[in-house]
């Protein structure tokens, strides 16, 4: 490795992490920083030509942006070598918020899990947890048995936890780029949709309600009128949304044309959900491998034409909308019945089961105490988040825990645009751009 | 040399048990293969020449409590297992690539040039299990502060035996 480096932020140094300075870097690693990225020879990134002629050392600066910076959401720290105010590089550095969760996995039965998961990505945990409980379904062999109710209620929980996600989204975008009043506009919506989670599952976020075998428990009384009132409510607030920024001139000032990416750069860097559709690629895996029951509702795959940054906002706007739709055919569609899976080794019984027996009663101990087994295999199931694909790897060894529990995090993944989308823009754009990859920091570390 | 693998494929209706030239087996209607240290990069480069154009993961498992677990016929087991998911778009296929990776030689060429996004995905890898990818651009640690020792998801790095570790900031005052 590099031998002794110098730390020249004293204070927060991070050693060998950090981006270095521009005299420490040799000219091949400049190169195949570029190169590597936009997927071309290192002939062919040197004729590429924007990088040609190497500023001063005076002419240049490295700052810190974070990790204490309101528009980075959380606790993200970039390191931006500036020359006046343009991004020269940039330099995500990640890891304030490492609590190894997935080391956490390991100590914690299936049951456990999901209280583990879905602190994960707290902006859509519900999506989190869905995918641990279809991981450890399939380990168990049950995944074609759960009851068509607890499959469409899981739709609906993930298509609202959606719209909650990207409103979130749209509140912090708005924010970052000043129009203050979108930000509690955004808030004031999700808030909405929260309230319905915590009539449905007791908690606004962390929920753990979605459960390996089915749910927790079946929907309150009531809330069909609940998601008719958001269904109700939520559009024409969008519409708002399109008057106060969509259509607005400063707004598309802002975003258009910052932070474009190609097509063949979003998949070279393995970036899915809103970023790699708005370069114009139509994937989404509730389309193209449909999982629940997405291949029996109607709802369109968005994507962008240009890669930019307004159209990632786009995108999210308007998947707000297509999911509203898809919640209205969930409500049409919802059948009656179970709502988990009636199996004593991985569901607990109905409560009044235990009052009248005694076998019910060591079930539902032994499940809340052992937990239950799992046979040995090795999955790895991924779905659609509002981020992109959220994939979960399990490997089990038999046991009532996972011997190795490992989640494929959008956000972790995509922030790997960073560097790309910010070369040669300004700082001021460089906000944008943060803003528009929407990086869930919680999941970014884990 | 004639190659092996599309011999066999031509030959064989029944469920492949190997692909580019490695085994294959299918775990809860995934297909996984099992790749030689060696061949490592030759054959995600082979598979991204047949449609698997995007690397979507790269994490690992240390089997250390599982050295005799069940791997096809001709795969020697090792304690530590890369796996990578590949992602074929336009034929909506998934591929699992598990490697053995020794012990005593914790190395793997890495997958930056041929998928520059799993630049993140191997940081954490070696982060996590201390397995070292040879011609990564930047091997630093990404989640642990760069002065942590041990790697925390091997399994005999024990959280209760881990002292707590605080770290200088600065000159004294």
């Amino acid at each position: 490795m590099t031998g002794t480096v110098v730390a020249h932020v004293s204070q927060t140094s991070e050693g060998a992490q950090e981006m270095r300075p521009r005299s420490e870097v040799t000219a091949d690693e400049l190169l195949r920083e570029v190169g590597a990225v936009l997927r071309l020879s290192e002939a062919e990134a040197a004729t590429l030509g924007d990088m040609p002629e190497e500023p001063e050392e005076d002419q240049t600066m490295i700052i810190n942006m974070g990790p204490q910076h309101p528009s980075t959401h959380g606790v993200l720290r970039l390191m931006l070598e500036l020359r006046g105010e343009e991004v020269l590089r940039c330099k995500p550095i990640i890891g304030y918020l490492h609590t190894g969760m997935e080391k956490t996995a390991e100590q914690l039965s299936y049951l456990q899990g999901g209280t583990n998961v879905t602190r994960m990505d707290y902006a859509s945990p519900l999506s989190n947890e869905l995918v641990f409980s279809m991981a450890v379904e399939k380990l168990l062999g049950i995944d074609g048995d759960i009851p068509e109710r607890a499959i469409w209620m899981r739709m609906l929980l993930a298509e609202l936890n959606r719209m909650s996600s990207h409103l979130l989204f749209l509140a912090t975008n708005g924010m970052d780029l000043g129009a203050v009043g979108m930000m509690i506009y955004g808030w004031r919506e999700r808030e909405e949709v929260l309230r319905f989670f915590q009539k449905v599952t007791g908690l606004r976020m962390n929920h753990n309600f979605i459960r390996p075998g089915g749910l927790a428990a079946d929907l309150p009384a009531g809330w069909r009128d609940d998601v008719m009132r958001l269904l109700d409510g939520i559009p024409p607030r969008l519409d708002e949304y399109d008057t106060l920024m969509t259509g607005q001139p400063i707004w598309r000032e802002r975003l258009q044309g910052v932070g474009v990416l190609t097509p063949t750069e979003a998949m070279a860097l393995g970036t899915t959900g809103p970023i790699l559709r708005s370069t114009g690629v139509a994937w989404d895996l509730r389309r193209d491998m449909p999982y629940l029951r997405y291949d029996d509702v109607e709802f369109d795959v968005l994507v962008g034409q240009y890669g930019d940054s307004f159209d990632r906002y786009a995108i999210r706007l308007n998947e707000v909308r297509e999911s509203m739709r898809i919640v209205r055919q969930i409500l049409d569609a919802m059948p009656s019945g179970a709502y988990r899976i009636q199996n004593k080794k991985v569901t607990p019984p109905p409560r009044a089961r235990i009052d009248e027996s005694m076998e019910a009663l060591i079930h539902h101990f032994k499940i809340f105490t052992e937990g239950f087994r799992v046979p040995e295999g090795e999955v790895y199931v991924a779905i659609e988040g509002p981020r992109g694909e959220i994939g979960c790897h399990i490997v089990s060894d038999g046991g009532a825990a996972p011997y190795r529990m490992h989640i494929r995090p959008p956000s972790f993944v995509n922030l790997q645009t960073l560097p790309h989308m910010m070369r040669g823009c300004l700082i001021a754009d460089a906000v944008a751009v943060i803003s528009s990859v929407d990086p869930i920091l919680g999941e970014v570390d884990r | 040399m004639t190659d092996v693998s599309d011999d066999t494929e031509e030959r064989a209706p029944e469920p492949a048990t190997e692909r580019y030239g490695c085994p294959l087996t299918q775990r809860f209607g995934q297909d996984v293969v099992y790749v030689d240290r060696k061949r490592y990069v030759e054959v995600v480069k082979a598979a991204a020449d047949d449609g698997f154009e995007m690397c979507l993961d790269v994490t690992a498992v240390d089997y250390l409590q599982h050295l005799d677990r069940a791997v096809p016929d001709g795969v020697e087991r090792q304690r530590f297992e890369v796996v990578v998911n590949l992602l074929d778009m336009r034929g909506r296929r998934r591929l699992r690539v598990n490697v053995q990776v020794p012990d005593d030689d914790v190395t793997l060429p890495t997958l930056f040039d041929l998928h520059p996004g799993t630049e993140a995905m191997e940081r954490e890898v070696f982060d996590m299990f201390g397995i070292r990818f040879d011609g990564h651009p930047d091997l630093s640690r990404i989640l642990m502060p760069e002065d942590w020792d041990g790697h925390p998801l091997r399994k005999d790095d024990a959280p209760a035996s881990m002292p707590v570790q605080f770290k200088a900031t600065g000159p004294a005052r």
